[in-house]
């Protein structure tokens, strides 16, 4: 099955992470990078989209350290989490893992890893995360 | 000369903000009504009141969705056409635009806007989890993304940036705490140190308890007329003569610049347009402190000084009373507390208690203009709106 053909679904991008592979829509017309996916380009409204495979680095724009959080990740308190400008473009915000907060800095260079887990009730989604290269 | 009058505050009301135990939002709302009438004795809430605007965050909390109808029966005002309006922290300042819609468009001649919340019987991590689904789910809650977690991306983006510092922002919640003392309707009336609130617990790196604002119980409402018929009802009229709203991507990582809230600039220049002034003839503004970054971004969004000179305005004092432009006389979301649907609005009460000379001890002198800007998540919605004293 072509790449294609594949619903430009946020429940498509996580069934693309369970298979280790970060996956952004790119509009065919324009050229804009859809991430999260979205069914139509939101900047000239065309519905002929691909999926793209984007590479797995990128570089730290801001962070934070959590020490309150809701009860689902309580037990990883501290945990940081940052927004990573990604080589091919897009944004994306998730966990820093594999590091000692003290060491996280912007600007620095992180790698997208994955956690494949599926939960087994909704959202069954697995979850991408940032570490160190 | 400045912009017409779009609509004219005529009464207020806002319940006593807190902690407000065994109490129902819906009794909160009462509490805030009857304030209103009371201060407008020629209204007759029932026949004069043509419809509700009322702002109200989360179900979650009481369980209790439906509330534009509960809070009509709780206010008297049943069977008045009732809408809950839902902008996240923004829900009553979008409720309030509304409501000066209805009125300028000449569809009601009189309507009462408000808000509510009901918070503090839920524990802290449960309210952390409620005030999460303002933000992205898919990609900021499911990557465990709190609310006061967004805000701390914005500081430290603005602090690399430039060069803003922790101090600066624990300057924030000292002005703000010494306002909320002046106010006796605030959450918590105490003074707080620099060093008190450099030294509190890590909530989210950098920010610390002190940078957030309160988990609060609160309820706020207006009456707002058609201009010409304000004297009937007062003789204190506020008048709204500026009214802007925005939206923006929900997700913070789609921004393209994090240290600003597109969303709250461009709602503040639509006001000023149409308000038809410059952000030099405010006297006096309420803004969204929801953390202590945010009002120095609002600062900033809102033309009281250039981009990254937030820092600076507030380490020179030029936002406290007696300043070139104070902010937050109430005490803000920080001091005053952040019910999230009765906020906007509640801001709104400020400006009215300052523009008719009843704010007592945290009175503006000579105030004549003033504005508010209500924020909703981590500005995916801003409202901003602008006065005139009648």
């Amino acid at each position: 099955m072509m790449a294609e053909t594949f619903p430009f679904t946020i429940e498509q991008f996580y069934k693309f992470v369970s298979e280790r592979k970060l996956m952004a829509a790119k509009c065919k017309k324009c050229g804009t990078m859809l991430l999260p996916p979205r069914p139509m380009c939101t900047k000239c409204f065309s519905s002929d989209l691909e999926w793209v495979e984007l590479k797995n680095k990128g570089k730290l724009l801001t962070y934070t350290v959590i020490h309150v959080s809701s009860k689902q990740f309580e037990s990883l308190i501290p945990y940081a989490v940052g927004i990573v400008k990604l080589e091919d473009g897009p944004k994306l915000p998730g966990m820093i893992q594999w590091v000692e907060p003290e060491k996280i800095s912007v600007g620095m260079s992180l790698e997208v890893d994955f956690d494949t887990t599926i939960p087994s009730e909704w959202p069954t989604w697995p979850r991408y995360f940032f570490k160190p290269l | 000369m400045v912009g017409k009058r779009l609509a004219t505050i005529v009464s207020a009301g806002l319940s006593k903000f807190g902690r407000r135990e065994g109490l129902y939002g819906r009794e909160l709302f009462a509490e805030a009504a009857k304030e209103a009438y009371e201060r407008c004795p020629n209204l007759i809430p029932k026949k004069d009141i043509k419809a509700l605007f009322v702002g109200h965050m989360g179900e979650s909390y009481e369980h209790q969705g439906h509330t534009g109808p509960t809070l009509a029966d709780w206010a008297g005002l049943l069977p008045v056409q009732a809408t809950r309006v839902e902008n996240a922290c923004a829900s009553s300042g979008v409720a309030l635009g509304l409501g000066v819609s209805a009125v300028f468009s000449g569809m009601y001649d009189i309507v009462m806007v408000g808000g509510v919340e009901k918070m503090t019987h839920r524990t802290t991590s449960d309210v952390t989890e409620f005030l999460a689904m303002a933000s992205d789910f898919p990609f900021e809650q499911w990557h465990g993304i709190t609310f006061p977690g967004l805000y701390a991306l914005m500081a430290t983006a603005h602090m690399h940036r430039f060069g803003t510092t922790e101090e600066q922002m624990a300057m924030v919640a000292v002005k703000n705490h010494h306002n909320g003392a002046l106010n006796p309707k605030a959450h918590m009336q105490k003074e707080v140190t620099l060093e008190k609130a450099m030294s509190s617990r890590v909530i989210a790196w950098p920010l610390k308890l002190y940078d957030c604002s309160l988990i609060t119980d609160g309820a706020s409402c207006l009456i707002l007329t058609k201009p010409e018929l304000a004297k009937k009802f007062t003789n204190t009229p506020v008048h709204i003569i500026g009214s802007g709203q925005a939206s923006d991507a929900i997700g913070l990582y789609e921004r393209e610049d994090i240290t600003t809230l597109e969303a709250g600039k461009l709602a503040g220049q639509k006001a000023y347009k149409i308000a038809k002034i410059k952000p030099q003839d405010i006297d006096i503004a309420e803004v969204h402190d929801c953390f202590t970054i945010a009002e120095i971004i609002a600062y900033e969004d809102l033309g009281f000084c250039k981009p990254g000179k937030g820092g600076s305005l507030v380490e020179e004092g030029a936002t406290e009373i007696g300043g070139k432009i104070p902010v937050n006389t109430s005490g803000g979301l920080k001091s005053k507390g952040h019910p999230v649907g009765a906020t906007g609005v509640g801001q709104a009460y400020e400006i009215y208690l300052q523009l008719t000379g009843q704010a007592e001890k945290r009175q503006v002198e000579g105030a004549e203009i003033g504005l508010s800007h209500n924020v909703g998540g981590s500005g995916a919605t801003a409202s901003v709106h602008v006065y005139r004293r009648g």
